[in-house]
């Protein structure tokens, strides 16, 4: 009786912490919330235009709900899929894609979007290449690695780090950098014209994007069939059903064939089955509804997404303003707006080039005059990171994800060890120079690129593919070696 | 804190890949369940999230059965068996 009573208080023990941390995970989760409450309420107080903050806020809180949630990971869906089969997160990515593709659409069909075309080229597919390797070392994506650090994941936070310092720093970066210039960037850059606050012929990203991207093509799918895009025709037939639908099911289709057929059909048979097309009917239905739970975050993200184009768009419209920099001119905080009164506001999902102005920022108030390249005196400014709109949104991003694993119980602070802090150096200076050579990161350059039409998306898409197989090829055998010196280390382990 | 895969008796083994992030565990995991028996019985202790998801669908694609799950402040201790 007494071993009972013992079991008994210590369960009752375990279920009571449980409760106590449970009810302390909720109270932080409140006070997250009321933190990002009391920005919203004090920006508008202070100035109706916030509200325009406000927007990029609560949009940022929701995607980081969701990531979080749905454990949303563009480096995991094809990591995953090499490492170790597992092609859930590629079809939370598909669709979440696809729904984005329709609200994006519903929003150009009816003139309400702010998207532009990137330029596409070689160069679209060799900056995916290097993101996609860097995002395997990292353990995460751009996107999921800002909610990861909400998760208390401190090795995501010197990811989220070593992404911004390396693209703030990358874009001012001239030197011996310069000499790897071909001559023709270098004269086509100076052949520009650009304002003589610039100096386009002094760093390597000036010329890369003066002398070499700018004169590359831009096309969505609709301009390729010659549909405009702003019409029912371009933004259905030749963005969404073209340029998203069509490649969605060929790779769902590609990946059921290689990662998932074999193992549904062997089921299948078990079951005692007919082999024939209903199998395969069946088996692309399974390995689709795989995850529910990315299934949903892919929904949620994607329709949200779209909402946050039509938002911001309206706000655009109701405010007569173009771009947030006229926000802070009218609210007197114009320090930081580039050389045309911009500062970064893409109008919708984004996000590694506002964690390149916080730093650009920062680099700027310790002496360094960066404001003569193009990312930052030209097209995004270096705002203070409290006035930086498009900023919030990844602050809040990261703490809409802290909200949903506190309230799950996932939230752990966790310290990185020596190992894995190096390989997020690695992974993150990779994904910063990628993102900078491929204008955008995994959502900037591939997610919004690809649901838009935007031909540029899909290249940045498939050189990100090849750059986590890279990655986890290196990556499996840094696994099995690691594995086989403990094996050695221990007799018993010699199976 | 470093990896530990380690016996613990016949057939069950035990894995401790806490602190790790992605793709660490679920790679340490594919790894220990391909130098295991069919049959034995794996002690997966990680905190990361996100790896769980493909871990559970890695064993559910490849037979593995996922006898228990525990969650505890962040922490996972989960038990496979081997198909």
């Amino acid at each position: 009786m007494d071993q009972v009573a013992a079991i008994a208080a210590t369960g009752n023990a375990k279920a009571g912490s449980e409760a106590i941390a449970g009810r302390k995970n909720h109270l932080w989760a409140f006070l997250v919330v009321g933190f990002f409450v009391a920005v919203s309420v004090g920006a508008y107080a202070a100035n109706e235009l916030y509200v325009y903050l406000m927007a990029y806020l609560w949009f940022g809180f929701i995607y980081g709900m969701c990531l979080q949630g749905g454990r949303f990971c563009f480096s995991s869906a094809f990591r995953d899929l090499f490492a170790v089969g597992v092609p859930r997160m590629v079809v939370g990515i598909v669709i979440a894609t696809v729904l984005f593709g329709l609200t994006a659409s519903l929003v150009t069909a009816n003139g309400m979007s702010a998207f532009h075309a990137a330029p596409f080229g070689v160069h679209s597919v060799v900056a995916g290449f290097v993101f996609g390797v860097g995002m395997v070392f990292a353990g995460g994506c751009a996107s999921s690695s800002l909610y990861k650090t909400g998760e208390g994941n401190m090795v995501s936070a010197i990811v989220l780090l070593s992404i911004s310092v390396t693209q703030a720093a990358l874009v001012d970066a001239g030197g011996f950098l310069n000499k790897l210039v071909p001559d023709s960037w270098r004269a086509s850059a100076a052949a520009k014209n650009l304002p003589a606050s610039l100096t386009p012929t002094d760093g390597f990203v000036d010329q890369y994007l003066a002398g070499y991207v700018w004169n590359q093509p831009k096309a969505t799918f609709a301009d390729l069939l010659g549909l405009p895009n702003q019409s029912w025709a371009g933004a259905f037939v030749g963005n969404f059903l073209v340029g998203v639908v069509l490649p969605a099911l060929a790779m769902l289709v590609v990946v059921y064939a290689f990662w998932a057929r074999k193992g549904h059909l062997k089921k299948w048979k078990r079951e005692g089955k007919p082999a024939g097309f209903g199998a395969d009917l069946s088996g692309f239905w399974s390995m689709v509804m795989s995850s529910k739970r990315t299934a949903i975050a892919g929904l949620i993200i994607g329709i949200a997404a779209g909402l946050h184009m039509l938002v911001i768009e309206g706000l655009r419209r109701k405010f007569g303003i173009d771009n947030a920099g006229d926000i802070l001119k009218a609210v007197g905080h114009d320090f930081g707006l580039s050389v045309k009164g911009t500062v970064f506001d893409p109008g919708y999902w984004y996000v590694t080039t506002q964690e390149a102005q916080w730093f650009g920022w920062l680099f700027n108030k310790l002496g360094w005059n960066n404001t003569t390249n193009i990312f930052f005196g030209l097209e995004n400014g270096i705002p203070n990171p409290v006035f930086n709109l498009a900023g919030w949104m990844s602050i809040s991003l990261i703490g809409g994800a802290a909200v949903m694993a506190l309230l799950n119980n996932e939230f752990k602070f966790k310290k990185p060890t020596l190992e894995l802090a190096l390989w997020a150096v690695i992974g993150g200076s990779l994904m910063g120079v990628g993102a900078r050579l491929g204008l955008g990161c995994n959502v900037g350059a591939f997610f919004v690129r690809t649901a838009n039409g935007d031909t540029s998306g899909w290249l940045f898409g498939l050189g990100m593919v090849g750059g986590a197989y890279l990655g986890v090829k290196f990556f499996s055998w840094w696994t099995e070696r690691k594995m086989a010196k403990e094996m050695a280390a221990a007799p018993d382990l010699q199976l | 804190m470093a990896m530990k895969f380690e016996k613990i008796s016949d057939g069950l083994y035990s894995l401790d890949v806490k602190g790790y992030v992605c793709p660490h565990p679920q790679l340490y995991t594919k790894s220990a369940l391909s130098k295991m028996k069919a049959g034995d019985t794996l002690q997966l202790l990680f905190d990361n999230a996100s790896s769980g998801e493909s871990i559970a669908s890695m064993c559910d694609k490849n037979g593995d059965e996922i006898l228990e799950q525990i969650t505890d402040a962040g922490s996972f201790k989960w038990t496979i068996k081997k198909c």
